[in-house]
C-alpha cells in the first residue's frame, strides 16, 4: 500500500490481459486506486496544512508593493528604503570586520560584546540610568526581530494588546501569531481633515482609557511614528504611562526613528518616565540609525526581568545575529558616542539632512495642490489625495481607495507610494483611505525625478 | 472605602503574581551553548567545543563579501527581497536543482533564512500545531526539542542504537543504527513530521540510502512531513555519499531541505541559511518568516551567491571548496582519533560532519571523583576539564532527551574544524594528561 500513492493512476496493462473478465477487474483496481489516491490527497492536504498560529497572516503589503515598485523606471517613494549612501566610515568598518578571521564566526548569542557594551554606554547617557550590557540588552535581526522576540516572550492567548492606528503593519499579525487579541485605537486629526502637521494627530484620553482592562498585557507605542511622523510629547506619553501603571500593563516602545526629530521637537523615551523602566521594552534599529536597512540589526533594551525572556526566545529562534555586522556597528557607534555632544554626530547630522528633504517633499506636494501632513519626525509623510479627484471607477476590484490610487499612480505616473490603509485595522479603513505615504529618505536625484513627475501632474490637473 | 481598597490591592497582587512571560517559553530557558560558550570564554582553553572553524572562510568568499560592502552598489546596504536576495535564490535553485534532478523555482521553492536555525524555527512554527507529534532521532542537535515544544508539539524520540563493531575495528558512527520496527512503532495518527539530520550532529553519522528509504517509506505511508537538516552535506569522508532524502520517490512533496552558508563556507558568523521544498509547504514558511525577521541581511547573501556561483563552475573538480574542505577535515579527524586513542579515550569515528564523539567509560576511572549531583557526568567532566586541563568539549547528554540523558552521559563531543596549531595544542594537553596518569 505504501507505494500505491506514487503510482499516480498510471497502470501499464499488457495487451494480452485485455479480455473482458480481467479487464473489469483491472478497471476496478484502477478506480479503487484512484479513490485511494483522492482520499490520500485529501489527507495529504490536511496534513500539509499550516499551523493555526499563521492562519490569515499570509498577505503582506510590502511583498506586494515592493514587487511592483522594483521596476527601475518607477520613482520609488514607497518602501522605507534609503537610497542615500550610509556614511563611509560605517561601510569601512564592515569591510575591516570581514577581514578578521574570528569575526566571521559565531559570537555571543544575545549580542556581540563590543556592540552591547557601546549600546549600554549610548543609552545610559540618554536615559540617565545604569544599563547592564549583558542582562538589559538583546541584539536582534532588525527592529522587526525585537518586536517579534518581545511578542513571543511576553504575549499569549488570552492577552489583549493595544495598537495605535495607523500602525507599522507588522504589529497586528505579530500580536495574532502570539495568540492574543489586538485592540485598536486611532490617532484622530484634531483639525478634522485639515491637518497640516503630525502634531494634529492625537489620542482621545477617554477613548484610550476605555481600551485598557484587566486583560491588557501591553500597549505598542511607536514614536517617532510611522507613517504619520508624530513625535509624542511628554504629556501624551504621561497619559499612556499612567494607564500602563494603573493596569499593570507593559509597554513595547518602537523607537527606531529616535534620532530623526526635526526642529522644535524632542524625542522622549517613555521608559524614562517614573514607573516605566520596569515595564517597558524599548526597541532601536541600526538600519534607521545609520541608513543601513540591509544590515538588519536592532536591539531591545529594558529591565532584566523582561529582557531575559526575550533572550530565551532568541536562543530558540535564531540563536545569534551576524558577527561582522555587529562588530562594524559597534565601531560606528563608538565613533558617534564620542561626539554625542557635538553637532557633527551622525545622529544629528542625518536629522538635519532629512529635515531639508522633508521640507522639499512638502513643497513639491503643495505645488500639486495637495496638503501634506508635515511630520515632526521619521522619514515618511502622509498626504490626502482625494483633492486630486482622480477617477478610479474603472478599477473594479474591491479594495480601499488608497490601494487603487497607488496602483493607478504607479502605472500612470511612474511614482510609487504606500496606501495608508495598509497601516490600519479593518474598522478604520474608511477614516484613512484618502491618504498615501511617501518616503523622503532619498537622494537628490530621486527627489528631482519625483519633482518632475509632480510638476507635470499639476500642469495636467490645472 | 477600606473594603474597596482591599479589593483593589488583591486584584493588583493577583496581576503581579501572574508570570510576565508567555507559557510557550515554559521549560525552554536552559541552553547548552549559552552555558558552555560562556565557560570556554571565561577560562583560557583550547576550544574544541562549540562547532565553528577557527580558521578563515575561503578567500573567494571573503573577497566577495568585502566587494559587496565596499563596492559601488550602495544598495547592498539596504533591504533586499524578503524571501531571499535574487542572486542567491537563483543560484541555489540552479545548484540544488541539478543535484536533486528536480526543477526548483527560485521564487517559490527556495527561501533564505537567518542561518539554518531560523529555517528550522520556520518549519516548526509553520507546520506544527498543538497535539502534533514530531519524531526526533537521538542524539539530536539540541534545538529541535525546544522548537517542537515552543510550537506546541510533542517530541517523540527514537535512539540510534550502537552495535558492537567487528573485532579489531574501532566503532564508527555507521555502527549506530535505527531499529526499523522500533521506528515504525513511533509513527502514529498524530505524527506530523520527522526531523532528519544527516550528516548527524553530534555523532557524525551519514545515513545510507537504505536507511533513508526506510524513513521515506514510513513518511509516505503515514503521510508525514520530513524536515531534513543537511547543513553538513559537504562534510562526508571515506568516500561516503551524502543522500538527499528529498530526491527519493514520493519525498519532494513532503520534505523541507535545510542548508547553511556557515557550514558550507566556514563562515558561521554570517548567519545565512536556506531551505527548499514544494511551494505548498514553503509558502507557510514564508508566512512565518515575514512575521518574524522579515528580511535577511543583504551583503552576506550577495557574497554567498558569488561563492555558490564559483562552486557551481568548479563542481566536482579538485579546486572546488566542497572537495578540498572534506579532504582537509578527514585528515584532521584522523589525527584527533589518534590523539584520543593514545590517551585512552575511545573515539567513535564519524563518517561526516566536523564532530567526533569520544567514549569516556574507560578513561573516567582516571579522573578524580567528581561530586555527585543532578548534573550528568559528561557535563561535570567537561567543566572540570575546562578548568583543570584548559580543553573544552561539549557533553553529549545535551543532545539527548531527559529520559535518555543518564544512559549517554559518558560521551563527549570534540569539534575538529580547527587549524593545525589548535589541534596540536589539544594533542599536547592530552599527552600531558596521559603522562600524569601513568607517571612514575
Amino acid at each position: 500500500m505504501g507505494r500505491g500513492v506514487r503510482v499516480e493512476g498510471m497502470l501499464f496493462v499488457p495487451q494480452r490481459f485485455l479480455c473482458l473478465g480481467i479487464r473489469t477487474q483491472l478497471l476496478k483496481t484502477v478506480s479503487s486506486l484512484r479513490s485511494f489516491r483522492f482520499s490520500a490527497l485529501a489527507t495529504m492536504a490536511s496534513k500539509h496544512k499550516n499551523a493555526k498560529r499563521i492562519e490569515g497572516l499570509d498577505s503582506n503589503v510590502w511583498v506586494e508593493f515592493t514587487k511592483v515598485a522594483a521596476d527601475p523606471s518607477i520613482v520609488n517613494l514607497g518602501q522605507g528604503l534609503p537610497d542615500i549612501s550610509p556614511p563611509s566610515y560605517v561601510k569601512e568598518e564592515l569591510a575591516k570586520a570581514a577581514a578578521v578571521d574570528r569575526l566571521n564566526q559565531y559570537t555571543r548569542g544575545f549580542g556581540h560584546p563590543a556592540l552591547v557594551k557601546v549600546l549600554s554606554q549610548v543609552y545610559e547617557k540618554i536615559c540617565g540610568r545604569k544599563i547592564d550590557p549583558y542582562t538589559d540588552i538583546l541584539v536582534t535581526v532588525g527592529g522587526y526581530g525585537s518586536l517579534f522576540s518581545a511578542m513571543q516572550a511576553l504575549i499569549e492567548e488570552g492577552d489583549e494588546v493595544i495598537i495605535i492606528e495607523p500602525f507599522y503593519d507588522c504589529y497586528e499579525p505579530m500580536v495574532k501569531m502570539a495568540g492574543a487579541k489586538p485592540v485598536f485605537i486611532p490617532l484622530r486629526d484634531k483639525k478634522a481633515g485639515n491637518s497640516a502637521s503630525s502634531a494634529d494627530w492625537v489620542l482621545d484620553p477617554t477613548e484610550l482609557a476605555s481600551k485598557f482592562n484587566s486583560k491588557t498585557k501591553a500597549i505598542i507605542l511607536n514614536t517617532p511614528h510611522n507613517p504619520i511622523g508624530k513625535v509624542y510629547t511628554k504629556e501624551e506619553l504621561q497619559l499612556i504611562a499612567d494607564l500602563c501603571i494603573k493596569h499593570d500593563s507593559l509597554c513595547i516602545s518602537d523607537e527606531v526613528y529616535e534620532w530623526l526629530v526635526y526642529t522644535g521637537n524632542k524625542h522622549i523615551k517613555i521608559a524614562t518616565l517614573p514607573g516605566m523602566w520596569e515595564r517597558t521594552v524599548t526597541i532601536g534599529s541600526a538600519g534607521k540609525t545609520y541608513s543601513v536597512t540591509g544590515w538588519k540589526l536592532g536591539w531591545s533594551i529594558g529591565p532584566q526581568h523582561l529582557i531575559k525572556h526575550l533572550q530565551v526566545v532568541q536562543q530558540n529562534t535564531l540563536y545569534t545575529c551576524s558577527t561582522p555586522l555587529q562588530e562594524a556597528l559597534a565601531q560606528a557607534f563608538l565613533i558617534d558616542f564620542k561626539r554625542m555632544d557635538d553637532p557633527d554626530c551622525y545622529f544629528y547630522s542625518l536629522s538635519r539632512e532629512l529635515e531639508g528633504k522633508r521640507n522639499r517633499m512638502a513643497q513639491l506636494l503643495q505645488e500639486v495642490g495637495l496638503k501634506p501632513v508635515i511630520p515632526d519626525g521619521g522619514y515618511f509623510m502622509i498626504v490626502d489625495v482625494s483633492a486630486l479627484d482622480v477617477d478610479l471607477s474603472d478599477m473594479v476590484e474591491d479594495r480601499p481607495y488608497d490601494y487603487k490610487f497607488v496602483t493607478w499612480m504607479i502605472k500612470s505616473k511612474k511614482l510609487s507610494a504606500i496606501p495608508l490603509t495598509a497601516f490600519c485595522g479593518l474598522e478604520t479603513k474608511e477614516q484613512f483611505e484618502k491618504y498615501i505615504r511617501f518616503c523622503f529618505i532619498k537622494q537628490d536625484s530621486t527627489l528631482d525625478a519625483a519633482e518632475m513627475i509632480l510638476k507635470k501632474w499639476s500642469k495636467q490637473t490645472a | 472605602m477600606m473594603a474597596q481598597l482591599t479589593g483593589n490591592c488583591n486584584e493588583m497582587e493577583a496581576k503581579m503574581s501572574r508570570p510576565v512571560q508567555a507559557q510557550r517559553l515554559e521549560g525552554l530557558d536552559k541552553n547548552v551553548w549559552v552555558e558552555f560558550v560562556k565557560l570556554a570564554a571565561t577560562y583560557p582553553t583550547v576550544n574544541l567545543g562549540q562547532g565553528f572553524p577557527d580558521f578563515s572562510p575561503p578567500d573567494f568568499v571573503k573577497e566577495a563579501f568585502v566587494k559587496a560592502v565596499s563596492g559601488e552598489n550602495a544598495m547592498l546596504h539596504q533591504y533586499t527581497r524578503v524571501f531571499g536576495h535574487p542572486a542567491l535564490v537563483t543560484i541555489l535553485a540552479r545548484f540544488f536543482g541539478k543535484l536533486l534532478g528536480q526543477d526548483i523555482d527560485p521564487l517559490t521553492n527556495v527561501m533564505v533564512t537567518v542561518g539554518a536555525y531560523e529555517a528550522l524555527f520556520c518549519c516548526f512554527q509553520a507546520l506544527v500545531d498543538s497535539g502534533d507529534e514530531v519524531i526526533i532521532i537521538e542524539p539530536y542537535f539540541d534545538c529541535y526539542e525546544p522548537m517542537v515544544k515552543m510550537a506546541g508539539g510533542t517530541p517523540v524520540f527514537i535512539p540510534l542504537r550502537p552495535k558492537t563493531p567487528a573485532p579489531g575495528k574501532l566503532m564508527s558512527s555507521g555502527d549506530w543504527q535505527l531499529d526499523p520496527a522500533e521506528l515504525a512503532s513511533k509513527f502514529t495518527r498524530r505524527t506530523k513530521a520527522i526531523v532528519l539530520n544527516s550528516p548527524n550532529n553530534p555523532l557524525g553519522k551519514v545515513f545510507s540510502k537504505k536507511e533513508m528509504e526506510i524513513i521515506a517509506d514510513l513518511c509516505v505511508k503515514h503521510d508525514v512531513l520530513c524536515f531534513s537538516d543537511e547543513v553538513y552535506e559537504w562534510l562526508v569522508y571515506d568516500g561516503k555519499k551524502h543522500i538527499r532524502i528529498a530526491s527519493l520517490p514520493g519525498m519532494w512533496d513532503r520534505t523541507i531541505t535545510i542548508g547553511s552558508a556557515g557550514k558550507t563556507f566556514s563562515a558561521t558568523g554570517w548567519k545565512v541559511g536556506w531551505m527548499f521544498g514544494p511551494d505548498h509547504l514553503v509558502k507557510h514558511l514564508r508566512t512565518v518568516h515575514q512575521n518574524c525577521v522579515y528580511h535577511c541581511p543583504t551583503a552576506a547573501q550577495e557574497a554567498v551567491a558569488q561563492g555558490f556561483q564559483r562552486e557551481f563552475e568548479h563542481y566536482g573538480k579538485p579546486e572546488s571548496y566542497f572537495v578540498q574542505l572534506p579532504q582537509e577535515l578527514q585528515q584532521k579527524r584522523d589525527r584527533l582519533v589518534q590523539s584520543l586513542l593514545a590517551v585512552g579515550m575511545k573515539p567513535i569515528i564519524p563518517e561526516g560532519t566536523y564532530f567526533l564523539i569520544a567514549d569516556l567509560s574507560d578513561f573516567k576511572a582516571e579522573v578524580p571523583n567528581l561530586p555527585d549531583c543532578e548534573e550528568p557526568y559528561d557535563s561535570r567532566f567537561i567543566k572540570w576539564m575546562i578548568k583543570n586541563k584548559g580543553l573544552a568539549a561539549i557533553p553529549v547528554s545535551a543532545f539527548y532527551s531527559t529520559a535518555q540523558k543518564r544512559n549517554f552521559d559518558h560521551l563527549i563531543r570534540f569539534c575538529f574544524v580547527k587549524e593545525e596549531a589548535t589541534l596540536k595544542a589539544a594533542e599536547d594537553i592530552l599527552q600531558q594528561w596521559k603522562l600524569k596518569k601513568t607517571g612514575p
